[in-house]
């Protein structure tokens, strides 16, 4: 018998385990060249076996040694059930398998906080899902055919002035601007969030970028593409497509003194500007890019030497929601002559309402758009402790920040929109839609792209390895061998008919409210079969 | 589907031609209710056009409030028509025990004052009797405005006219300009106060159809400003946009259009004023109808006008004489009240179309 310790780790405390038929296998090397984590090995079986050969017994021994796959017992290598292996094992004789009852969570804290990218493993019920679009026109208010009807699908993102501030003059009947109003641009009601270059590999983010040109460009959807924390590349800062990218300033400011720098090169305005205090897959803990994917490009891009990057918690120097109007909002704000909207992104807390508040009525009518993430999303790198127990769900924050807009009659003067766990079941535009008549002017999706790329990762511990480098779809990693599994015009077509698709659901939910334009906060055609839920939302309760 | 209907004339004429007009479109509404608002009144209210009128019905307790409250705030009673039923056993009416319309003078400190200012004090006067009766559950008061009465109630409009002898005819009561509608409110319970026409400071309303944006509207208009109040009916956010744009934003008429149903964002680029009109379309976001109706408003200075919804799913149609101008859901009730006009010049008002009737009846359209 082999000698171990107690102590020792093996496969059955491991939360995925090989599951491999050595009679099947062909040795073909494929699965091992494949596994990104180093999870299986090749390694040799000692085969004993007692025969007989005759009818009577007569034993013979016959001692065998035979190649076979096996399973690495150890918790840096821990299989994160991917699947890659049975993908490309020709003869299904390779496969990880769920083992529920691990310990890994127990032997993982060696070396400090479990770190890892990825959604919450927790927190997986979702408010969105028990409620229902209750309210049908039928008779008097007929519905309208969503092939057949125009709709007019935009929403708003800039600040939006109140009627009686509007800077207009009456002059021959007719009103006319007498100086400019703060900018507002009407987008796509779809926003794709904010992942970095350096958190995506460059194909991924590519394949984004390109999904997102296409729709604007072929499809007449102007989806507008946050760039992430960190920069993008001199040339499409360059380039006419900036239009369709909301640059992004996050607490590590990282990237931004490229874009500065880039500001009198610029053809066109970027569409906006995301100032990010907070994200909610890892609010108050900052961002966090992993040494291992700190690659030469994104030290470039960022310039940065190769070290783990840390994003504090919060803007340096922030001291409060009025200083951070002054100097983060009027700055960026002059910084672009006062033609591009600059929205703020907070994670959803419980102080997402005070930090709307204090939006709605700062004097400078400055903010261009609330951006709230609740903790249901994320991708990129977190400590598994802040995504799996801090942060807020979406949904009755998007509420209670609308909410405290009608109170007030401000509502729709700072755009609201709405993410974390958008699209979390495959159904975004049913999720865009609730939220939309729950208040939110639109809503942002991260993780639901990363995933029409090919991502595995999900809410229930599968892959998830977003922080290691080693993601084995190359889609969050640096390695230049991995990216290369990216086809990067294949993900951006999966992107388009994705939203495509999503578009025409988004008619299909409209069409029977009788709406053509967006219904923001017509939470009357919503119902729930959830008592508790109804109540929260100011919703019909029905059973 | 609701019928509305609404006559302007060079000449007063009595509440029944209204009748006349939408009962032919009885199968479009149900008898439930009858409510008009006239404007411009004749007969027994000629020599008192400039003093406040107050409608409302009401029990006796609910009369005797409305005196008590009126007195303390120094309005003098200066004429009152209390109107004597007739009724006869089998009417299909859920009449209130009194009716009263009276005519009072202003506060003798308020009667140098602006009009404006005056405007503002009729209004606070009519939301105070609302509230009292309101919390009393004594009464509902529809109108208090100079040259403006309206009637409101319960049950079949035949009937409703024959309680209030409206079919006489005999000269007392005449009016230039009635907005009227022969049904109670179908979304919700029936309430008074949910019936069209609507009246605030001027300006009369009738809606046919939906509004399926009425929670965004509602939620919004409350804080707009303090007359905007009830909500009793999804159809009372045509009215208060139509306030707030022309009374409180001051903006021309044809603005109104663009408020509640703003041209799509891919038109607007085209349009020369295109600043302008996406200005207004994201600050007034909330005020915008979705679904389908036809509206037809009276205006304080006696302009009456149509529109409808962007897809155009509700009907309209406007014909004309020489001394007359009737609007109605239905070219039936037209060619009841006017069967000799010349019907090839009736207008079917279009989806992006208003028609505002001026006071000489000379008929302006134009394209949103």
């Amino acid at each position: 018998m082999e000698a171990i310790k107690i102590q020792d780790i093996g496969k059955a405390d491991l939360k995925w385990n090989i599951e491999y038929i050595a009679e099947r296998c062909t040795m073909c090397g494929s699965c091992i060249s494949t596994c990104t984590i180093g999870a299986i090995q090749a390694g040799v079986m000692r085969v004993d076996k007692i025969y007989s050969e005759d009818i009577k017994p007569n034993p013979l021994h016959s001692h065998k040694t035979i190649p076979v796959i096996k399973q690495v017992k150890n918790i840096a290598n821990a299989c994160i059930g991917c699947g890659m292996c049975e993908k490309v094992c020709p003869n299904n004789a390779i496969k990880p398998v769920r083992n529920y009852d691990n310990r890994q969570t127990l032997l993982s804290r060696d070396d400090g906080p479990i770190k890892r990218g990825g959604r919450t493993n927790l927190n997986a019920q979702r408010t969105l899902d028990h409620i229902i679009v209750g309210r049908i026109s039928q008779m008097t208010d007929p519905a309208l055919d969503s092939q057949r009807h125009t709709f007019d699908i935009r929403a708003p993102f800039g600040r939006v002035l109140p009627a009686k501030s509007l800077p207009f003059t009456l002059k021959d009947g007719k009103l006319t601007m007498a100086h400019k109003a703060p900018p507002v641009r009407w987008i796509y009601p779809l926003i794709f969030s904010d992942m970095s270059i350096g958190a995506l590999s460059t194909r991924a983010w590519e394949a984004v970028a390109m999904a997102t040109a296409y729709l604007n460009e072929k499809c007449g959807l102007p989806v507008r593409m946050s760039s992430g924390e960190g920069g993008m590349p001199s040339k499409l800062l360059e380039s006419e497509q900036l239009k369709y990218m909301i640059l992004q300033i996050a607490s590590g400011h990282f990237g931004w003194n490229r874009i500065i720098k880039a500001l009198p090169k610029m053809k066109v305005d970027p569409a906006g500007v995301l100032i990010k205090i907070g994200q909610g897959a890892k609010p108050g803990d900052g961002g966090l890019l992993q040494a291992a994917k700190v690659a030469e490009h994104v030290q470039a891009i960022r310039g940065v030497p190769k070290a783990t990057l840390s994003s504090p918690p919060n803007h340096q120097g922030l001291y409060s929601i009025e200083e951070s109007v002054q100097k983060m909002h009027l700055s960026l704000n002059a910084a672009f002559g006062f033609r591009v909207p600059v929205a703020i992104k907070c994670a959803a807390s419980a102080t997402s309402v005070s930090v709307y508040n204090n939006l709605l009525r700062d004097p400078y009518q400055i903010c261009g758009g609330f951006f709230i993430d609740g903790i249901q999303g994320g991708t990129g790198a977190a400590n598994e402790i802040s995504l799996d127990h801090t942060g807020h769900p979406i949904v009755s924050k998007i509420r209670d920040c609308y909410l405290a807009a009608v109170r007030q009659g401000l509502q729709g003067q700072i755009p609201l929109y709405g993410g974390g766990g958008i699209g979390m079941t495959g159904n975004a535009a049913a999720d865009a839609f609730k939220m939309i008549c729950l208040g939110a002017n639109g809503v942002f999706i991260g993780r639901l792209l990363t995933q029409l790329l090919g991502c595995v990762g999900n809410e229930h511990g599968r892959c998830n390895a977003c922080n290691t480098g080693k993601c084995p779809t190359g889609i969050c990693t640096q390695d230049p061998r991995l990216v290369k599994r990216l086809d990067v015009d294949r993900g951006a077509q999966k992107i388009v008919d994705y939203v495509l698709t999503f578009d025409k659901e988004l008619r299909k939910l409209m069409a029977p409210i009788g709406n053509s334009s967006l219904p923001v906060g017509r939470s009357d055609a919503l119902v729930s079969t959830d008592k508790a839920i109804a109540e929260q939302l100011g919703i019909q309760y029905v059973c | 589907m609701c019928r509305i209907g609404s006559i302007k004339s060079k000449v007063a004429f009595s509440p029944s031609k209204a009748l006349y007009l939408m009962l032919p479109q009885q199968e479009g509404h149900d008898n439930s209710g009858f409510a008009m608002v006239m404007q411009d009144l004749y007969g027994i209210f000629t020599p008192y056009k400039d003093k406040p009128l107050l409608s409302l019905a009401c029990t006796q307790r609910g009369a005797q409030m409305v005196e008590d409250f009126m007195d303390s705030h120094n309005f003098e009673q200066v004429s009152e028509w209390i109107p004597v039923p007739n009724d006869q056993p089998g009417l299909d009416i859920k009449a209130m025990p009194y009716y009263i319309f009276r005519n009072y003078d202003y506060p003798e400190y308020y009667r140098d004052k602006p009009m404006s200012e005056k405007e503002e004090l009729l209004l606070d006067i009519r939301l105070k009797l609302r509230q009292i009766l309101e919390n009393a559950d004594e009464g509902y008061v529809y109108s208090f405005w100079p040259d403006v009465l309206t009637l409101k109630e319960i049950g079949d409009p035949r009937d409703i006219a024959t309680y209030f002898r409206l079919w006489d005819d005999n000269g007392c009561l005449m009016a230039k300009s009635i907005v009227v509608q022969c049904r109670q409110n179908t979304n919700y319970d029936i309430v008074r106060y949910a019936a069209h026409p609507f009246f605030l400071q001027g300006y009369t309303l009738c809606a046919n159809g939906e509004n399926t944006f009425y929670t965004k509207n509602k939620e919004f208009q409350k804080s707009l400003h303090r007359g905007y109040v009830g909500f009793e009916s999804d159809s009372q956010n045509f009215l208060y946009t139509l306030h707030y744009v022309l009374h409180e934003l001051k903006w021309p008429i044809k603005y109104y259009k663009d408020v509640i149903t703003p041209l799509p964002f891919a038109e607007i680029e085209q349009r020369e004023d295109k600043d302008v009109l996406k200005a207004i379309r994201q600050s007034l976001a909330h005020l915008e109808i979705n679904g389908p109706n036809t509206i037809i408003a009276n205006l304080p200075d006696g302009r009456m006008l149509t529109c409808c919804d962007s897809k155009k799913l509700r009907p309209v149609v406007v014909g004309r004489t020489d001394t007359t101008v009737a609007i109605s859901s239905e070219v039936c009730g037209l060619n009841e009240i006017m069967p000799d006009r010349d019907m090839t010049k009736d207008i079917y008002p279009n989806e992006r179309e208003v028609v505002v009737i001026d006071n000489d009846l000379e008929v302006q359209r134009w394209k949103q």
